[in-house]
Protein backbone atom coordinates (compact mmCIF):
# COMPACT_ATOMS: atom_id res chain seq x y z
CA UNK A 1 0.00 0.00 0.00
CA UNK A 2 3.06 2.48 1.22
CA UNK A 3 4.50 1.43 -2.23
CA UNK A 4 1.14 2.29 -4.17
CA UNK A 5 1.69 5.83 -2.96
CA UNK A 6 4.92 6.09 -3.33
CA UNK A 7 4.35 5.03 -7.01
CA UNK A 8 1.64 8.12 -7.23
CA UNK A 9 3.74 10.59 -5.76
CA UNK A 10 6.39 9.79 -8.88
CA UNK A 11 4.04 10.11 -11.15
CA UNK A 12 2.01 12.91 -10.23
CA UNK A 13 5.35 15.34 -9.14
CA UNK A 14 5.90 16.96 -12.65
CA UNK A 15 3.41 19.64 -13.30
CA UNK A 16 1.57 20.04 -9.76
CA UNK A 17 1.71 22.96 -7.23
CA UNK A 18 0.81 22.68 -3.69
CA UNK A 19 -0.99 25.27 -2.74
CA UNK A 20 -3.49 26.64 -0.06
CA UNK A 21 -7.03 26.94 -1.62
CA UNK A 22 -7.77 30.58 -0.72
CA UNK A 23 -4.63 31.26 -2.41
CA UNK A 24 -5.64 29.62 -5.65
CA UNK A 25 -9.42 31.66 -5.18
CA UNK A 26 -7.14 34.66 -4.36
CA UNK A 27 -5.00 34.46 -7.88
CA UNK A 28 -8.03 33.41 -9.66
CA UNK A 29 -10.09 36.79 -8.06
CA UNK A 30 -7.45 39.20 -8.91
CA UNK A 31 -6.06 38.11 -12.74
CA UNK A 32 -10.28 38.30 -13.62
CA UNK A 33 -11.47 41.54 -12.36
CA UNK A 34 -14.11 42.72 -13.81
CA UNK A 35 -15.01 46.82 -13.45
CA UNK A 36 -18.11 48.54 -13.19
CA UNK A 37 -17.31 51.46 -14.33
CA UNK A 38 -18.73 54.26 -12.31
CA UNK A 39 -17.94 57.57 -14.26
CA UNK A 40 -19.64 60.56 -13.91
CA UNK A 41 -16.95 62.97 -15.17
CA UNK A 42 -13.86 63.93 -16.52
CA UNK A 43 -11.55 60.72 -14.82
CA UNK A 44 -14.66 58.41 -16.94
CA UNK A 45 -12.75 59.38 -20.17
CA UNK A 46 -9.10 58.77 -18.79
CA UNK A 47 -11.16 54.68 -17.64
CA UNK A 48 -11.96 54.25 -20.93
CA UNK A 49 -8.32 55.57 -22.28
CA UNK A 50 -7.16 52.83 -20.34
CA UNK A 51 -9.66 50.30 -21.19
CA UNK A 52 -8.71 51.28 -25.12
CA UNK A 53 -5.90 49.54 -27.44
CA UNK A 54 -2.84 52.19 -26.43
CA UNK A 55 -2.76 51.20 -22.80
CA UNK A 56 -5.11 47.75 -22.78
CA UNK A 57 -6.45 47.20 -19.45
CA UNK A 58 -6.96 43.67 -20.59
CA UNK A 59 -3.29 42.67 -20.01
CA UNK A 60 -4.19 42.69 -16.01
CA UNK A 61 -7.14 40.67 -16.97
CA UNK A 62 -10.04 44.10 -16.33
CA UNK A 63 -11.08 44.51 -19.71
CA UNK A 64 -14.35 43.44 -19.14
CA UNK A 65 -16.17 46.11 -18.41
CA UNK A 66 -20.03 45.29 -17.61
CA UNK A 67 -22.31 47.62 -17.01
CA UNK A 68 -24.63 45.83 -14.73
CA UNK A 69 -23.69 45.15 -11.18
CA UNK A 70 -24.48 42.16 -11.23
CA UNK A 71 -21.49 40.72 -12.99
CA UNK A 72 -18.79 42.81 -11.90
CA UNK A 73 -16.39 42.69 -8.18
CA UNK A 74 -14.51 45.86 -8.56
CA UNK A 75 -16.17 49.10 -8.54
CA UNK A 76 -14.15 51.91 -9.83
CA UNK A 77 -15.67 55.25 -8.87
CA UNK A 78 -14.26 57.89 -11.76
CA UNK A 79 -15.53 61.17 -11.41
CA UNK A 80 -17.68 63.82 -8.91
CA UNK A 81 -20.20 62.13 -6.87
CA UNK A 82 -23.38 64.83 -5.85
CA UNK A 83 -25.64 64.24 -2.99
CA UNK A 84 -28.18 63.47 -5.40
CA UNK A 85 -26.07 60.48 -7.27
CA UNK A 86 -24.35 58.71 -3.88
CA UNK A 87 -27.93 56.61 -2.91
CA UNK A 88 -27.25 55.22 -6.28
CA UNK A 89 -23.87 54.70 -6.15
CA UNK A 90 -24.52 53.07 -2.33
CA UNK A 91 -27.44 51.38 -4.28
CA UNK A 92 -25.53 49.79 -7.09
CA UNK A 93 -22.29 49.14 -4.67
CA UNK A 94 -25.07 46.74 -2.43
CA UNK A 95 -26.14 45.21 -5.96
CA UNK A 96 -22.66 43.56 -6.44
CA UNK A 97 -22.23 40.64 -5.19
CA UNK A 98 -19.02 39.74 -2.62
CA UNK A 99 -16.33 39.25 -3.09
CA UNK A 100 -16.35 43.27 -4.35
CA UNK A 101 -13.69 46.11 -4.39
CA UNK A 102 -13.58 49.60 -4.88
CA UNK A 103 -11.14 51.66 -6.17
CA UNK A 104 -11.46 55.61 -5.70
CA UNK A 105 -10.25 57.50 -9.10
CA UNK A 106 -9.23 60.93 -9.21
CA UNK A 107 -9.16 64.09 -6.87
CA UNK A 108 -13.16 64.64 -6.80
CA UNK A 109 -13.78 60.93 -5.80
CA UNK A 110 -11.30 60.62 -3.05
CA UNK A 111 -11.93 64.60 -1.79
CA UNK A 112 -14.72 66.89 -3.44
CA UNK A 113 -11.61 67.91 -5.36
CA UNK A 114 -12.51 71.66 -6.16
CA UNK A 115 -16.04 71.60 -5.98
CA UNK A 116 -16.88 72.13 -2.28
CA UNK A 117 -20.46 73.18 -2.80
CA UNK A 118 -23.49 72.27 -0.91
CA UNK A 119 -24.22 69.46 -3.94
CA UNK A 120 -20.91 67.28 -4.07
CA UNK A 121 -20.19 64.65 -1.69
CA UNK A 122 -16.83 65.31 -0.07
CA UNK A 123 -14.85 62.09 -0.84
CA UNK A 124 -16.71 58.57 -1.48
CA UNK A 125 -15.31 56.84 1.07
CA UNK A 126 -17.17 58.98 3.79
CA UNK A 127 -20.34 56.65 2.88
CA UNK A 128 -18.48 54.01 1.21
CA UNK A 129 -15.67 50.87 1.80
CA UNK A 130 -13.02 52.01 -0.78
CA UNK A 131 -9.33 50.16 -1.28
CA UNK A 132 -7.40 52.44 -3.43
CA UNK A 133 -7.38 55.71 -3.75
CA UNK A 134 -5.88 57.08 -7.20
CA UNK A 135 -4.60 61.34 -7.12
CA UNK A 136 -4.81 63.01 -9.91
CA UNK A 137 -7.13 65.60 -11.54
CA UNK A 138 -7.64 63.67 -14.04
CA UNK A 139 -5.20 60.95 -13.22
CA UNK A 140 -3.07 59.33 -16.13
CA UNK A 141 -3.94 55.63 -17.48
CA UNK A 142 -0.56 54.66 -16.25
CA UNK A 143 -1.75 55.58 -12.43
CA UNK A 144 -4.90 53.79 -12.88
CA UNK A 145 -2.91 50.66 -14.38
CA UNK A 146 -0.73 51.04 -10.91
CA UNK A 147 -3.94 51.08 -9.03
CA UNK A 148 -5.06 47.95 -10.20
CA UNK A 149 -1.50 46.05 -9.92
CA UNK A 150 -1.56 47.94 -5.85
CA UNK A 151 -5.98 46.07 -5.92
CA UNK A 152 -4.49 42.54 -7.28
CA UNK A 153 -1.48 42.23 -4.37
CA UNK A 154 -4.20 43.13 -1.84
CA UNK A 155 -6.25 40.54 -3.20
CA UNK A 156 -3.58 37.53 -2.87
CA UNK A 157 -2.89 39.19 0.15
CA UNK A 158 -6.56 39.02 2.17
CA UNK A 159 -8.89 37.48 0.09
CA UNK A 160 -10.37 34.09 1.52
CA UNK A 161 -12.72 31.89 -0.58
CA UNK A 162 -15.53 33.03 1.91
CA UNK A 163 -14.43 36.55 2.31
CA UNK A 164 -14.54 36.60 5.79
CA UNK A 165 -11.69 39.22 5.51
CA UNK A 166 -14.55 41.98 5.31
CA UNK A 167 -16.52 40.47 8.51
CA UNK A 168 -14.46 42.15 10.91
CA UNK A 169 -14.56 45.55 9.10
CA UNK A 170 -17.39 46.71 11.12
CA UNK A 171 -16.83 50.17 11.06
CA UNK A 172 -16.08 52.95 8.12
CA UNK A 173 -12.51 53.08 7.38
CA UNK A 174 -12.99 56.34 5.09
CA UNK A 175 -12.69 59.86 7.14
CA UNK A 176 -15.92 60.63 9.52
CA UNK A 177 -19.26 61.39 6.95
CA UNK A 178 -19.38 64.36 8.85
CA UNK A 179 -16.24 66.84 8.75
CA UNK A 180 -15.35 68.76 12.14
CA UNK A 181 -13.83 71.62 9.85
CA UNK A 182 -16.96 71.91 8.44
CA UNK A 183 -18.43 72.75 11.68
CA UNK A 184 -15.77 75.48 12.49
CA UNK A 185 -16.72 77.32 8.52
CA UNK A 186 -19.96 77.05 9.26
CA UNK A 187 -19.28 79.02 12.73
CA UNK A 188 -17.35 81.53 10.72
CA UNK A 189 -19.71 81.85 8.30
CA UNK A 190 -22.05 83.79 11.11
CA UNK A 191 -22.36 86.44 10.81
CA UNK A 192 -22.68 86.56 6.57
CA UNK A 193 -19.74 88.23 5.12
CA UNK A 194 -20.18 89.88 1.94
CA UNK A 195 -17.20 91.55 -0.10
CA UNK A 196 -19.88 94.27 -1.59
CA UNK A 197 -19.06 95.48 -5.10
CA UNK A 198 -17.93 99.25 -5.71
CA UNK A 199 -18.74 101.04 -8.47
CA UNK A 200 -16.14 102.60 -10.26
CA UNK A 201 -17.35 105.84 -12.57
CA UNK A 202 -14.15 105.50 -14.57
CA UNK A 203 -15.02 101.97 -15.28
CA UNK B 1 -21.40 102.74 -14.46
CA UNK B 2 -25.59 102.68 -13.05
CA UNK B 3 -28.15 102.33 -14.92
CA UNK B 4 -29.80 105.15 -16.29
CA UNK B 5 -33.60 105.56 -15.37
CA UNK B 6 -35.20 106.93 -19.09
CA UNK B 7 -37.81 106.37 -21.50
CA UNK B 8 -36.70 105.11 -24.94
CA UNK B 9 -38.04 106.86 -27.90
CA UNK B 10 -36.07 104.78 -30.64
CA UNK B 11 -38.42 101.66 -32.11
CA UNK B 12 -39.86 99.69 -30.71
CA UNK B 13 -39.50 100.55 -27.73
CA UNK B 14 -41.32 103.87 -27.55
CA UNK B 15 -44.55 102.05 -29.21
CA UNK B 16 -44.29 99.83 -26.24
CA UNK B 17 -43.90 102.57 -23.77
CA UNK B 18 -46.95 104.09 -24.90
CA UNK B 19 -48.65 100.46 -25.57
CA UNK B 20 -48.30 99.86 -21.91
CA UNK B 21 -49.30 102.92 -20.29
CA UNK B 22 -52.50 102.02 -18.23
CA UNK B 23 -49.88 99.69 -16.58
CA UNK B 24 -47.02 101.96 -13.92
CA UNK B 25 -44.03 100.37 -15.50
CA UNK B 26 -40.07 102.48 -15.94
CA UNK B 27 -36.80 101.74 -17.74
CA UNK B 28 -33.30 101.10 -17.49
CA UNK B 29 -30.98 101.49 -20.09
CA UNK B 30 -27.44 99.85 -19.31
CA UNK B 31 -25.31 99.85 -22.10
CA UNK B 32 -27.82 100.09 -24.33
CA UNK B 33 -29.81 97.58 -23.00
CA UNK B 34 -33.29 98.48 -22.12
CA UNK B 35 -34.71 96.90 -19.41
CA UNK B 36 -38.58 96.88 -18.54
CA UNK B 37 -39.86 97.29 -14.68
CA UNK B 38 -43.64 96.16 -13.85
CA UNK B 39 -44.83 95.38 -10.65
CA UNK B 40 -45.65 91.96 -9.85
CA UNK B 41 -49.27 92.36 -10.10
CA UNK B 42 -49.46 93.93 -13.52
CA UNK B 43 -46.28 91.08 -14.62
CA UNK B 44 -49.02 88.61 -16.19
CA UNK B 45 -51.11 91.50 -18.31
CA UNK B 46 -48.30 93.02 -19.31
CA UNK B 47 -46.48 90.05 -20.71
CA UNK B 48 -49.46 89.28 -22.21
CA UNK B 49 -49.54 92.54 -24.22
CA UNK B 50 -46.07 91.79 -24.98
CA UNK B 51 -46.73 88.50 -26.42
CA UNK B 52 -49.63 89.27 -28.46
CA UNK B 53 -49.31 93.12 -29.99
CA UNK B 54 -45.29 93.30 -29.71
CA UNK B 55 -44.66 90.30 -30.83
CA UNK B 56 -42.20 88.64 -28.31
CA UNK B 57 -42.84 84.99 -29.41
CA UNK B 58 -40.06 83.65 -27.25
CA UNK B 59 -39.47 83.55 -23.86
CA UNK B 60 -35.51 83.00 -23.55
CA UNK B 61 -34.84 83.01 -19.87
CA UNK B 62 -36.59 82.88 -17.03
CA UNK B 63 -33.78 84.03 -13.74
CA UNK B 64 -33.77 86.06 -10.63
CA UNK B 65 -30.77 87.63 -8.23
CA UNK B 66 -30.73 88.23 -4.95
CA UNK B 67 -29.41 91.61 -3.47
CA UNK B 68 -29.38 90.75 -0.23
CA UNK B 69 -25.87 93.03 1.22
CA UNK B 70 -25.89 94.97 -2.15
CA UNK B 71 -24.29 98.20 -2.30
CA UNK B 72 -27.83 100.58 -2.59
CA UNK B 73 -30.19 97.75 -3.58
CA UNK B 74 -34.04 98.65 -2.39
CA UNK B 75 -35.51 94.63 -2.73
CA UNK B 76 -34.44 91.50 -2.09
CA UNK B 77 -35.24 89.75 -5.09
CA UNK B 78 -35.44 90.32 -8.89
CA UNK B 79 -36.85 88.61 -11.59
CA UNK B 80 -35.65 88.99 -14.85
CA UNK B 81 -37.63 87.52 -17.98
CA UNK B 82 -35.67 87.59 -21.65
CA UNK B 83 -38.07 88.16 -24.52
CA UNK B 84 -37.16 87.87 -28.31
CA UNK B 85 -39.25 88.98 -31.12
CA UNK B 86 -37.62 85.97 -33.64
CA UNK B 87 -39.27 87.43 -36.84
CA UNK B 88 -37.15 91.09 -36.32
CA UNK B 89 -34.49 90.01 -33.53
CA UNK B 90 -35.37 92.05 -30.96
CA UNK B 91 -34.81 91.13 -27.44
CA UNK B 92 -36.62 92.90 -24.37
CA UNK B 93 -35.25 91.89 -20.72
CA UNK B 94 -38.57 92.55 -18.09
CA UNK B 95 -37.98 92.62 -14.32
CA UNK B 96 -39.95 92.05 -11.00
CA UNK B 97 -38.66 93.33 -7.66
CA UNK B 98 -40.05 90.96 -5.08
CA UNK B 99 -39.71 91.27 -1.19
CA UNK B 100 -40.08 88.49 1.48
CA UNK B 101 -42.55 87.17 2.51
CA UNK B 102 -44.40 87.62 -0.62
CA UNK B 103 -42.29 86.01 -3.41
CA UNK B 104 -45.22 84.92 -5.53
CA UNK B 105 -45.39 85.51 -9.14
CA UNK B 106 -47.97 84.21 -12.00
CA UNK B 107 -46.45 81.49 -13.98
CA UNK B 108 -46.31 82.58 -17.79
CA UNK B 109 -47.01 78.67 -18.63
CA UNK B 110 -50.14 79.73 -20.24
CA UNK B 111 -48.25 82.23 -22.36
CA UNK B 112 -44.93 80.52 -23.09
CA UNK B 113 -44.01 76.94 -22.60
CA UNK B 114 -40.59 77.39 -22.27
CA UNK B 115 -41.45 78.61 -18.55
CA UNK B 116 -42.29 75.46 -17.53
CA UNK B 117 -38.73 74.19 -16.77
CA UNK B 118 -36.99 77.75 -15.85
CA UNK B 119 -39.61 78.83 -13.40
CA UNK B 120 -39.15 75.14 -11.63
CA UNK B 121 -35.61 76.32 -11.73
CA UNK B 122 -35.74 79.69 -10.58
CA UNK B 123 -38.03 78.22 -7.53
CA UNK B 124 -35.75 75.34 -6.66
CA UNK B 125 -32.63 77.74 -6.75
CA UNK B 126 -34.62 81.18 -4.98
CA UNK B 127 -37.65 80.19 -3.78
CA UNK B 128 -39.84 82.14 -6.09
CA UNK B 129 -43.47 80.83 -5.94
CA UNK B 130 -44.77 80.42 -9.56
CA UNK B 131 -48.59 80.46 -9.26
CA UNK B 132 -50.66 78.46 -12.08
CA UNK B 133 -47.69 76.50 -13.15
CA UNK B 134 -49.02 73.03 -14.38
CA UNK B 135 -46.15 70.78 -12.57
CA UNK B 136 -44.69 72.58 -10.12
CA UNK B 137 -41.82 71.06 -7.66
CA UNK B 138 -38.08 71.13 -7.85
CA UNK B 139 -35.90 70.63 -10.86
CA UNK B 140 -32.80 69.88 -10.04
CA UNK B 141 -32.60 69.50 -6.79
CA UNK B 142 -33.74 66.37 -4.76
CA UNK B 143 -37.50 66.82 -3.79
CA UNK B 144 -36.36 66.49 0.34
CA UNK B 145 -34.46 69.84 -0.10
CA UNK B 146 -35.11 72.55 1.98
CA UNK B 147 -33.17 75.30 1.25
CA UNK B 148 -33.14 77.79 -1.97
CA UNK B 149 -28.75 77.40 -2.74
CA UNK B 150 -28.16 80.94 -4.64
CA UNK B 151 -29.93 82.60 -2.08
CA UNK B 152 -26.76 84.95 -0.48
CA UNK B 153 -27.75 83.85 2.84
CA UNK B 154 -27.06 80.42 1.84
CA UNK B 155 -23.68 79.18 2.48
CA UNK B 156 -21.68 77.80 -0.35
CA UNK B 157 -20.38 74.71 1.47
CA UNK B 158 -24.07 74.33 2.62
CA UNK B 159 -26.51 73.28 5.74
CA UNK B 160 -24.93 69.58 5.81
CA UNK B 161 -26.99 67.96 2.68
CA UNK B 162 -24.14 66.79 1.32
CA UNK B 163 -23.36 64.67 4.65
CA UNK B 164 -26.43 63.46 5.43
CA UNK B 165 -26.35 59.40 4.15
CA UNK B 166 -25.71 56.32 6.03
CA UNK B 167 -22.18 54.91 5.66
CA UNK B 168 -21.68 51.60 4.45
CA UNK B 169 -19.21 49.35 5.58
CA UNK B 170 -17.43 46.38 4.49
CA UNK B 171 -19.04 44.02 6.93
CA UNK B 172 -22.83 44.98 6.04
CA UNK B 173 -22.52 46.07 2.19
Amino acid sequence: MAAEIDRTQDQIQEGVIWTQLDAAASWARKNSLWPMPFATACCGIELMATAASRHDLSRFGSEVMRFTPRQCDLMIVAGRVVMKMLPVLQRIWQQMPEPKWCISMGACACSGGVFDTYAVVQGVDRFLPVDIYIPGCPPRPEQLIKAIIDLQEKIQQTGTVGGREFASRMRAEGPGRFDTQEVIRMRERVPLKLQLPVYDPKH
Amino acid sequence: MTPETTTPVDSPFAEIDAGLQSYSHTWQVFHGQKKLIVSAGDLYNVMGQLKTAFGFSMLVDVTAVDFLEYAGAKDRFEVVYQLLDVEIGTRLTVSVFLNEPSLTLPSMYPLWTSADWMERETYDMYGIVFEGHPNFKRLLLPEEFTSFPLRKDYPVQGRGERHNFPVLTRAES
